[in-house]
């Protein structure tokens, strides 16, 4: 269990992080959303005791993390953003020595080291030194180095950055065969990550929470949620769409042949919609019912209208 | 203190990981030989003792230690591990430490390969060996001064040139401490224990006893203390600056 309460970090002229509080538990995955500059990296970082707060406090599994960081830190796998490596070294000699420092020896060692190189998929590059190695794989070997301890605790600030679209699929897979009995922090800037990869989601602005859900709560937040997309082969008449109970507003594309219609706050409006399609029998090529679109949500939220 | 000797074995590879470990050890030993033979009069004195040798030691290590203590942190700031680093299990004090003896050591390997002066010294007459001893044990410790100055140096920038610079000069006002260029600057204001305060810091006069082979326990605290007293300097400056 994570417990952060009324964290703050100021810098010289502005303050970062303000007074955030939240807790994660077991089990969960949490995705840190926010706006460059929000305050994610900066809160990652307090979280394992790099930066000290300017208030407040954080606890690892019940361990302060400014009094008794050597015991939380132990518990914690980090990948911090950009993920830094010693370059010089070779990729096996690096997790040699990251699992040195987690206290492995032996037959423990190779084994820890051997299980991460086969989750993020380093055999290729087991002997290379590190800084001849493409971002990707400098990515994995940051990820291989966060989850080497099997930690009860992993932190990871932009784990996907940088990794191609194959390569990203398989970090989600990892975090979400990692998940079942830890606590996973994840921050991104990809919002499509956070409904395929997490429990719970967490946007925060100008360092402070301004939602805080699972993702389906943030998607119904939206104004897309439950509403009617339509790809049309010729323009209509929308006003009768408008007409229609439930229905909030048409919105029509430029070329009038891509309407959504939205829903009023929890009216389901398809079957009304598919109805007066088959009454006016136009030509529609398709058609979806949306969740709701993360991305409006996050924007709303995080400038404060809805662009 | 296992985060102590986990470093202390990264960062003594990392030495020899690049070719650093090879120029250096090559550089230093050449100059160390040019000094003795050329600058030293090594056999013009006619004598059988490695002062000639030692005699130059300060004025070597004072650009040769720093160029090997530049890289100790600032490397890590540069590069951004320092983050990976700091939040790691490692006490702060471990990292300090573990990194300065791994560059200690490595300074120790480079001191220990001008062994054939010592064997030159042994053919060719009948040295005092055990003040040989102690002149190699006195440089290893002046050594370990500039190493410990070099490194809080390193912590205070991430720009390894300036950490070079600055070490340089700092080691350079501890080495002239004893002489005028420096006590000029009291003298006339400063009271006379000030003045002699500054110039006991010399590494010079305390280096001379040692190479001599004359073992003062009071010259030995001097330089162990002055190494504690940087590193915990460097202790502080790496937490006020890891972020920056």
């Amino acid at each position: 269990m994570i417990e952060i309460q009324q964290l703050t970090k100021r810098f010289a002229a502005h303050t970062a992080v303000d007074a955030l509080s939240f807790k994660v538990a077991a089990g969960e995955v949490l995705g840190f959303l926010g706006p460059n500059g929000a305050g994610k990296s900066t809160t990652m970082k307090m979280l394992t005791g790099f930066l000290t707060p300017s208030s407040g406090t954080a606890s690892i599994c019940g361990h302060d993390i400014q009094r008794d960081t050597l015991a939380a830190q132990r518990l914690i796998g980090y990948l911090p953003e950009g993920a830094p490596c010693y370059g010089d070294m070779t990729v096996t000699g690096f997790l040699s020595f990251i699992a040195e420092v987690r206290g492995l020896k032996g037959a423990l060692k190779r084994q820890a080291v051997q299980t991460a190189v086969e989750k993020v998929q380093l055999e290729a590059v087991l002997e290379q030194r590190i800084e001849t190695l493409s971002k990707g794989f400098k990515r994995r070997v940051g990820l291989a180095q966060a989850i080497l301890h099997d930690p009860k605790v992993l932190i990871l600030d932009e784990p996907t950055d940088g990794l191609d679209p194959n390569q990203k699929h398989q970090v989600r897979k990892l975090i979400q065969s990692l998940a079942k009995d830890k606590i996973v922090i994840v921050s991104t800037h990809i919002l499509e990550e956070v409904s395929a990869v997490c429990t719970r989601a967490l946007i925060i602005a100008q360092g402070r929470v301004v939602a805080d859900g699972t993702p389906y709560e943030l998607e119904r937040q939206s104004k897309y949620h439950q509403a009617v997309s339509l790809v049309l082969e010729k323009p209509v008449d929308s006003a009768a769409l408008n007409a229609l109970p439930g229905v909030a507003g048409v919105e029509v594309s430029a070329d009038g042949l891509q309407l959504s219609v939205l829903a009023k706050a929890d009216a389901v409006i398809f079957p009304a919609v598919n109805a007066l399609l088959a009454e006016q029998q136009w030509p529609v090529a398709e058609i979806n019912v949306e969740r709701g679109r993360l991305d409006e949500v996050f924007r709303r939220l995080t400038v404060g209208d809805a662009a | 203190m296992m985060g102590l000797s986990v470093v202390f074995k990264r960062e003594l590879a990392s030495y020899f990981a690049t070719p650093l470990a090879y120029v250096f050890l090559v550089i230093f030993l050449v100059l160390a030989g040019v000094f003795t033979f050329y600058l030293g009069g090594f056999f013009e004195r006619g004598q059988a003792d490695l002062q000639p040798f030692f005699n130059f030691h300060p004025w070597l290590y004072l650009f040769l230690i720093p160029a090997i203590g530049m890289r100790l942190w600032s490397e890590e700031r540069k590069s951004g591990t320092i983050e990976l680093l700091m939040t790691l299990p490692i006490s702060r004090s471990a990292s300090v430490l573990g990194k300065f003896l791994a560059a200690w050591v490595f300074a120790g390997l480079a001191l220990l390969l001008t062994f054939p002066m010592v064997i030159t010294v042994n053919y060719l007459g009948d040295p005092d060996n055990g003040a040989i001893v102690t002149g190699y044990l006195g440089s290893w410790l002046l050594a370990g001064g500039y190493l410990a100055i070099a490194s809080c140096m390193s912590a205070l920038t991430r720009n390894q040139v300036i950490a070079f610079i600055l070490a340089v000069s700092t080691c350079f006002l501890f080495v002239v401490s004893g002489f005028p260029l420096v006590l000029d600057a009291f003298n006339g204001w400063a009271p006379q224990g000030l003045l002699d305060a500054v110039a006991s810091l010399s590494f010079l006069i305390r280096f001379q006893a040692i190479s001599q082979g004359v073992i003062d326990l009071r010259d030995l605290l001097y330089f162990l203390s002055l190494i504690a007293v940087w590193l915990a300097a460097t202790a502080v400056v790496v937490d006020l600056k890891k972020a920056d």
